[in-house]
C-alpha cells in the first residue's frame, strides 16, 4: 500500500490552482491531527498569496490589525533559513504577548513549528504546523516528523514558484547523467553499495546523488523517488 | 564557547566577528595563497558573506576568533553549484536536507580543541536541523586535520595543481565520532547544547512560559 505522504505528495505535484494548494493544507492537517498547516508566500515581486487553515476571521482579522508587521514568526523566520520552533521566539514584548493572546483566541494553538524558504530573486516562504498541546508532545512530535515537514515544506514552495513562472504543472525533472545511472542501478534492485561500485564513486557520493535526485523530483524517499522516476519515464529498465 | 551566528547578526559581536575575517585572510590568503581579496585592515571576505550564511564559530576567552565555518543551504546559491559543477559529474547538489560547508578556518595558533569544537558545532547543525550531509569546498591541504579529527571528507573531485588544488567534499557525521569530539573538547553534549540553544532562542527561559501557560 502506498504511503499516505507519497500519495499526499504526488496529488501536491499535480496541483495547478491556488485551491488545490489549499487543500493540500486541509489534508495535511488531518493526516497529522494538528490544529492548522499554513503556507505562505512572498513573491519576487512581493505580492502576497496564502494558503492555509487558519479561520477566516483570524485571517481578516490579521489583516486588520497589520500584524504583519510586529508577527514575532514572521520577523523571527525572515533572516534565517534553519526551522524553528516558535518557543525559541522573542515574544517578550508587550505587543506579542497581546498579538499571541489574540491568536489563541482565534484558534490558533500556543505550539508552532515553521520552516522558512528562500527562493530566487528575493522570493520567500514560510511553512507552519501549528498545534496545542504540552511542550513534551509537540517535541516528540516535532522530532518524529521534523524531515517530512521540511520536505513538505520545499514541496510546496517549488508550486509557488511553478505558479510564478507559469509553467506546466509537472515539468519533468532533468536528472544529470550521473544522476540517471544511480538511479537506473537502483530501480534495478542493486543496493546502494553495489550501485556505488558499478559507478565508482564512494557510497556516501551515490547518497548525495540520490538526495539531488530525490530533491528534483519531489519525493518523500529513496524509492519514491525511483517510482517517479519510472512513472515520469526518465529511466526504462 | 561555540557560537552559531547569522551574518545579519555579525554586527553584534565586532570582536569575534574582525578577528575571524582578519583569519580568513591570513589562512586563505598568506598561508594557501588561494585568490582572494583581502581589504586595507587585511579582512577576506567573498560574495558568499553577503548571503547571509550562518557561522559556526569557536570564541576564545578573549571574544576572539579561534576559528570557524560558513553554512549556506543548497537550495539557495552555493559555491558548488556556482563554480565547481565540473568537479561533482555534473550534478548540482541540491536539497533541503543538504548544506554547504565553505571557509573553514583556524586561527594561526588555535589548538586541536579548536578544530573538535567545530567538527561538534557541524555535527550539532545536522542533529538539530535535520540536515543529513554537508557539501565542502575546501583546500586539499587540510584533509590531513580532518582525518587526525576522524570526520574524513568524502572528496567527488579535485581541480587545479599544486598551490592552486582546490577540493569539493561531502563530510557526515557518523555516531562514533560524538563522543570523541567531545572528548577532545572536555565538554559534555548538555554544554555543547546549552551553547546551541542560547545561540537558537531568542528568548530566556521564564520567557517561554508565555506560550505555554496559554
Amino acid at each position: 500500500m502506498k504511503d499516505v505522504l507519497e500519495s499526499f505528495l504526488d496529488r501536491l505535484q499535480r496541483a495547478t490552482t491556488l485551491e488545490h494548494l489549499q487543500l493540500a493544507t486541509e489534508e495535511l492537517r488531518d493526516h497529522y491531527g494538528v490544529s492548522h498547516v499554513v503556507y505562505h508566500w512572498v513573491n519576487s515581486v512581493g505580492e502576497r498569496y496564502g494558503a492555509g487553515t487558519y479561520s477566516t476571521d483570524w485571517v481578516d482579522r490579521y489583516l486588520e490589525c497589520d500584524y504583519l508587521r510586529m508577527d514575532p514568526v514572521i520577523l523571527g523566520c525572515f533572516q534565517r533559513f534553519h526551522p524553528i520552533d516558535w518557543k525559541q521566539l522573542d515574544w517578550s514584548s508587550k505587543s506579542a504577548r497581546a498579538f499571541f493572546a489574540d491568536a489563541v483566541a482565534h484558534g490558533v494553538g500556543n505550539q508552532g513549528f515553521s520552516v522558512p524558504i528562500h527562493g530566487p530573486k528575493g522570493q520567500f516562504a514560510l511553512f507552519t504546523v501549528n498545534n496545542s498541546c504540552t511542550d513534551t508532545e509537540w517535541e516528540r512530535f516535532i522530532e518524529a516528523n521534523k524531515r517530512d515537514l521540511i520536505l513538505i515544506a520545499h514541496d510546496f514552495n517549488r508550486k509557488a514558484l511553478e505558479f510564478e513562472r507559469g509553467a506546466d504543472p509537472a515539468p519533468t525533472a532533468a536528472l544529470s547523467p550521473r544522476e540517471l545511472s544511480a538511479m537506473t542501478l537502483l530501480a534495478k534492485g542493486l543496493s546502494r553499495a553495489q550501485a556505488a561500485d558499478e559507478l565508482q564513486i564512494s557510497e556516501h557520493t551515490l547518497r548525495v546523488y540520490i538526495e539531488a535526485a530525490r530533491h528534483k523530483l519531489g519525493a518523500l524517499n529513496t524509492t519514491h523517488a525511483v517510482a517517479r522516476a519510472l512513472s515520469a519515464g526518465l529511466i526504462v529498465l | 564557547m561555540l557560537r552559531y551566528i547569522y551574518g545579519v547578526d555579525l554586527h553584534k559581536f565586532p570582536r569575534l566577528r574582525d578577528t575571524m575575517f582578519r583569519d580568513r585572510a591570513i589562512q586563505f590568503h598568506d598561508r594557501l595563497g588561494w585568490e582572494v581579496s583581502v581589504n586595507d585592515k587585511g579582512e577576506e571576505r567573498d560574495q558568499y558573506d553577503a548571503l547571509n550564511p550562518l557561522y559556526v564559530i569557536w570564541e576564545r576567552a578573549d571574544g576572539t576568533h579561534g576559528g570557524s565555518m560558513r553554512f549556506l543551504p543548497t537550495t539557495g546559491r552555493t559555491m558548488v553549484n556556482e563554480h565547481f559543477l565540473h568537479l561533482t559529474d555534473g550534478v548540482r547538489i541540491e536539497s533541503p536536507l543538504i548544506w554547504e560547508c565553505t571557509r573553514f578556518c583556524l586561527a594561526p595558533d588555535a589548538g586541536r580543541e579548536v578544530s573538535a569544537a567545530l567538527v561538534l558545532g557541524a555535527g550539532e547543525v545536522m542533529a538539530q536541523f535535520a540536515i543529513e550531509h554537508f557539501v565542502a569546498v575546501f583546500d586539499p591541504r587540510m584533509e590531513r586535520i580532518y582525518r587526525l579529527l576522524g570526520v574524513e571528507p568524502d572528496v567527488i573531485g579535485t581541480a587545479g595543481e599544486g598551490r592552486d588544488k582546490i577540493a569539493v567534499g561531502l563530510w557526515e557525521m557518523k555516531p562514533e565520532a560524538w563522543p570523541r569530539t567531545l572528548r577532545r573538547l572536555g565538554i559534555s553534549r548538555e554544554t555543547s547544547l546549552e551553547w546551541f540553544n542560547a545561540a537558537f532562542s531568542a528568548a530566556a527561559p521564564e520567557k517561554k512560559s508565555i506560550l505555554e501557560a496559554a
